[in-house]
């Protein structure tokens, strides 16, 4: 435990001399936040709050980038070796990264719905229990992600490759950037085996609806076993030294932490709950603007795609 | 005219005489006077104990029951490549070790092994009477280790590092203690990514003192470095062995190895070659001292040849290369020789064998740098 504080604060202090920390921590999310509410929601404070969820989550899932670079330039630079001569365990080291990035981003998210409460005036950030709960799991979750692609890649070529192949679907197709009922329809049911999306509705379900925790279980559960997963994958597969090779059994494994999404994706795109849910959002989305056939800043269609006559929808 | 004794010209530094100017004027008069001259001011005194210097008189053989660190026949090997055959040896408490060899012959994934880094094929080790695989959390709390290729991240300070790595431990020196003592003081405050190579490999070394190790691993610690900044991490070195630590050094370095080390493995390829103190080992490889000298008049080799502990005399450029196996009778004889044939010496110049010779001679190739 000692060792696991120690470490926290040496990431947490070394951080705040990175200026890249800076930019991508703290002046891309926010350029990110003022760009979604200031330009695509042209301020309006309930559009705000159709965006203030998939831009929270879009941060959080941020974080995986940043984790697992640092990770593997520390092995590469030999930096991993002096820990490990020292000691201290590979969970020691990959405990203080989660909860080191969790520290550095909470407050962020924390700065942004506060700047959605006050200068764009959000009408309500909804439940805080589940806001929270749900930020937390994201966090932490998707920093597990980028160890375990840290663990994977052996080069930082090889980690800002498979960054790139795991972003841009979390990213596009999740309903992080575009609203997810504007996707085409199967583009819609493939978003539904992504974390991403759950993360991305629980979120804006819980600003735009108020959702409890309770209501959220299904977000809230997927995204904590995922995160245990992850996080314990990441710990098998850790290798301290630059010149160590993946195990065979690595791909089987982290192939492994996809089941819980590959079952979450069967059961939800049976039950159509969070399409429904994504559609309903949209529909408050579009009826706050003032010509509310479309929103304007995006050019996108009025009517949710694969829906011919949008239904009111479970609101939780 | 000079008198030099100094050792093959392989060796990055001269050992370890140039007389004193003064000494030159006495060195034309004749030899009989020469020699009561020097007999007067103990140089030659020194000149013929230096041919012999004492190494550390540690018996070549230890044992191993009694050693801090133990290595049995170990095996080592990455996918079909055996980068360590069977080595073996053991270090008593108090001594510094070396183990001299080229890039690849197996050193560092020995020490690796030791440190518990690296997992063995086959044989067995033992470091401070623990396994380095079974008891790997005990033994890190034991050792202290400057490994090669390794680096801290380049914002952290140095006195932020010192203090990270002390609190891993459950005994743990005063930080500000040791920066004084490896020079880092001043430089405290300084980030990592700061400081010049010598200063890395001396916070290297401060490190890998911060638990009080009872032994303490030295990969390749001067690799890199230059020959000052070398001298200094030496300085540091000859430290810890004043302090009778434990250390297990590292390098391809010959003078290093010669310098610093109470006994030295020689290793090549994966096995041990020769172990022992540097003076046994010169000694058992059968090299030969090397006796350069500049005659007044000349002399023929075959007189040469007869001097005491004499095996081989040439004639080079104008110069007499004796080989000797004892140097010390060889230049008595030789002095006494010349007064009675009335000749002068006007240069002579000793090389004493080095442990590159002892390489040489078992593996018929070089040590690079």
């Amino acid at each position: 435990m000692k060792n696991f504080a120690a470490l926290t604060r040496m990431r947490i202090q070394i951080a705040f001399r990175n200026k890249m920390f800076f930019f991508f921590v703290i002046v891309m999310p926010f350029a990110f936040f003022f760009l979604w509410l200031g330009v695509l929601a042209k301020g309006i404070p309930e559009r705000c709050a159709f965006y203030l969820g998939p831009i929270v989550a879009f941060n959080v899932m941020g974080s995986f980038w940043g984790l697992s670079a640092t990770l593997v330039l520390f092995r590469e630079q030999g930096i991993l070796r002096r820990f490990h001569v020292a000691p201290v365990s590979a969970s020691d080291l990959l405990a203080s990264s989660i909860v080191a990035n969790y520290v550095l981003t909470l407050p962020i998210v924390i700065l942004e719905l506060l700047f959605a409460r006050v200068i764009f005036h959000v009408p309500s950030l909804g439940n805080p229990v589940s806001l929270f709960i749900l930020v937390s799991v994201g966090i932490v979750s998707f920093g597990s992600l980028g160890l375990v692609v840290a663990s994977v890649t052996n080069t930082m070529q090889e980690t800002q490759v498979l960054n790139q192949l795991l972003w841009l679907p979390l990213i596009f197709l999740s309903g992080a950037t575009f609203p997810l009922a504007y996707l085409p329809r199967t583009v819609q049911r493939f978003g539904l085996f992504l974390p991403a999306t759950y993360l991305v509705n629980g979120l804006q379900q819980t600003v735009v609806n108020s959702t409890t925790p309770w209501s959220r279980y299904v977000e809230i559960l997927s995204l904590s076993v995922w995160a245990c997963l992850t996080f314990f994958l990441s710990a098998q597969l850790f290798r301290w030294e630059p010149e160590a090779k993946v195990p065979r059994r690595a791909k089987l494994l982290v192939a492994a932490t996809a089941i819980p999404f590959l079952l979450l994706g069967v059961a939800e795109n049976m039950s159509d709950r969070v399409l429904r849910e994504a559609r309903t959002a949209l529909e408050t989305f579009n009826s706050s603007s003032p010509s509310s056939a479309r929103p304007a800043s995006l050019g996108m269609p009025g009517k949710p795609a694969g829906v011919k006559n949008p239904s009111s929808g479970n609101q939780n | 005219m000079s008198w030099t004794v100094s050792s093959h010209s392989r060796r990055s530094t001269s050992f370890p005489v140039i007389f004193a100017p003064s000494l030159a004027y006495k060195l034309t008069n004749p030899l009989g006077r020469s020699l009561r001259v020097y007999k007067e001011t103990g140089h030659l005194r020194y000149a013929i104990r230096s041919l012999s210097r004492t190494g550390p008189t540690r018996p070549e053989s230890t044992n191993m029951a009694n050693s801090i660190l133990q290595v049995e026949n170990l095996v080592k090997r990455y996918g079909d490549v055996e980068a360590v055959r069977g080595v073996s040896f053991g270090i008593e408490e108090g001594e510094v070790f070396g183990l001299l060899g080229p890039n690849g012959a197996g050193k560092t994934s020995t020490v690796e092994i030791l440190e518990g880094l690296r997992t063995l094929d086959s044989g067995r080790v033992s470091v401070c009477g623990l396994d380095p695989q079974r008891d790997s959390e005990a033994l890190k709390q034991e050792i202290g280790a400057a490994l090669q290729a390794t680096s801290l991240p380049d914002k952290m300070r140095v006195i932020e590092a010192i203090r990270l790595f002390a609190s891993f431990y459950k005994r743990q020196r005063d930080p500000q203690e040791l920066l004084k003592r490896f020079g880092l003081d001043e430089k405290k405050n300084s980030f990592y990514g700061q400081l010049s190579g010598g200063q890395k490999q001396r916070l290297a070394l401060a490190m890998a003192l911060v638990n009080d190790p009872q032994v303490c691993f030295l990969d390749e610690p001067t690799a890199g470095l230059d020959p000052q900044v070398r001298r200094e991490i030496y300085d540091v070195i000859e430290e810890l062995r004043r302090d009778k630590k434990t250390v297990l050094l590292t390098t391809h370095y010959i003078e290093e190895a010669e310098r610093l080390c109470d006994r030295v493995a020689i290793i090549d390829h994966g096995r041990v070659i020769a172990l022992g103190t540097p003076r046994e080992l010169k000694a058992r490889s059968g090299g030969t001292t090397r006796i350069e000298v500049r005659l007044s008049k000349p002399e023929s080799n075959g007189t040469l040849k007869t001097l005491e502990g004499v095996v081989d005399a040439r004639e080079v450029d104008g110069a007499y290369v004796l080989h000797s196996q004892r140097p010390p009778q060889t230049i008595v004889s030789l002095v006494k020789h010349l007064e009675v044939g009335g000749n002068e010496l006007v240069s002579l110049e000793i090389a004493t064998p080095s442990l590159e010779d002892v390489f040489i001679e078992f593996t018929g190739r070089r040590l690079r740098d």
